[in-house]
């Protein structure tokens, strides 16, 4: 394998990262941000607001934005080679975890630790909304559809998606 | 664990009814793709919504301990839940099938959308809607972050209770960095749970 070859260094780049994204792909962000502009100039400082941008307003998981970053250095090869880098060796890790961990006759260790966990995991989503609401809700306006969404969602059964459709009216608008 | 945390749903022409039999490969695949293309601003949001509470293949209690471990290994911690769950249900095809689905669809989007951006380069139009998504999608978040916590609140479990207290209260509003946090929260979490668990045995 050629060390010069783009799709490789986008593969170590990217599984290498992933190793180290506990947390979520959000907490990788900074990290994606230092290698992609700062380290190998692959995208400019606009580009890659931009291509944050672009990973948020599209469906499916944040951690999208390396797809944008693999496309902009060696096209669509580029986009798969780092997606999957950044995807899939840690979805095997998560794979062969869960499995040790829900063998049949084993110590109750397995279980009381993932019992254990889940506590500290709510704790962790409840604080990056409060996080996020605090850097995306600027305006009083914002703050307030936020809080009807929550609102809303938590005790109706209305799909979610008529929310996401209403505020993207209301920001298209020049509302929020 | 409790039979059924979720409360009762009846979402009217979105499933036909709660499936009994494991899901096939290809169900596995459309439902992750469904939830991966509804999924703007995340997909733990629509992960719930379609595993917990329309499919009724998990509790909330033990999607909440799903999650909880594919958040805790490093990695997307929803592209992890895909396979954990996915090779819970059919083995490592079904891992592959929920993977699968949940990253191809959104890849091609994300893709086309990056090809027009090379095009046109302005994103201004886009940006303000975003602006409104973000909002609501931050909404969203909140409502299912508390449906992950009713069944904690219903055992009324008070050391879970405070711990995930002490941590929102850490990591978010006093900005403690993460690993220090951690490194203190999930020793006294496991410890906690540990001595409850050998007093209730006792």
């Amino acid at each position: 394998m050629n060390a010069e070859n783009p799709i490789w260094v986008l593969i170590s780049t990217f599984g290498l990262m992933s190793l180290f994204a506990v947390g979520g792909a959000a907490a990788a962000v900074p990290e994606m941000h230092r290698i992609a502009v700062e380290v190998h100039h692959w995208m400019t400082e606009k580009q890659f607001t931009d291509a944050y941008a672009i990973a948020q307003l599209s469906p499916g998981p944040n951690v999208l934005i390396v797809t944008l970053i693999g496309y902009a250095v060696a096209g669509i090869p580029g986009a798969m080679a780092a997606t999957l880098a950044m995807c899939l060796p840690t979805a095997l890790l998560a794979y062969y975890v869960s499995r040790l961990l829900n063998r049949p006759n084993q110590s109750r260790w397995p279980g009381l630790i993932q019992t254990a966990l889940v506590p500290l995991s709510i704790g962790l989503m409840a604080a990056s909304a409060l996080v996020l609401a605090q850097s995306t809700d600027r305006t009083i306006i914002a703050v307030l559809l936020t809080a009807m969404v929550a609102v809303i969602a938590s005790v109706s059964r209305i799909n979610p998606l008529w929310l996401l459709l209403a505020g993207g009216l209301l920001g298209f608008a020049g509302i929020v | 664990m409790s039979p059924n945390s979720a409360p009762a749903v009846q979402d009217s022409g979105q499933e036909p009814d709660p499936v009994t039999a494991p899901p096939g490969l290809a169900a596995l695949f459309l439902a992750f793709a469904r939830m991966s293309l509804a999924g703007f601003g995340g997909v733990l949001v629509f992960a719930w919504r379609a595993i917990v509470e329309q499919h009724r293949w998990m509790t909330a209690d033990e999607f909440n301990e799903t999650f909880a471990l594919c958040h805790f290994l490093p990695g997307p911690n929803i592209v992890n839940l895909s396979m954990v769950f996915g090779a819970r249900l059919r083995g490592i095809a079904g891992g592959v099938a929920a993977f699968a689905g949940l990253l191809l669809p959104p890849t091609l989007i994300v893709t086309v959308l990056a090809i027009i951006y090379a095009q046109f380069g302005e994103l201004e139009l886009l940006r303000r809607s975003l602006a409104g998504i973000s909002c609501a999608a931050v909404g969203l978040l909140i409502a299912v972050v508390f449906r992950m916590m009713t069944p904690l609140f219903k055992r009324m479990d008070a050391v879970a209770l405070t711990l995930m207290l002490g941590v929102f209260a850490a990591i978010g509003v006093f900005r403690l960095p993460l690993q220090a946090v951690l490194l203190v929260a999930i020793p006294v979490s496991i410890g906690a749970t540990y001595f409850l668990r050998r007093k209730v045995a006792a």
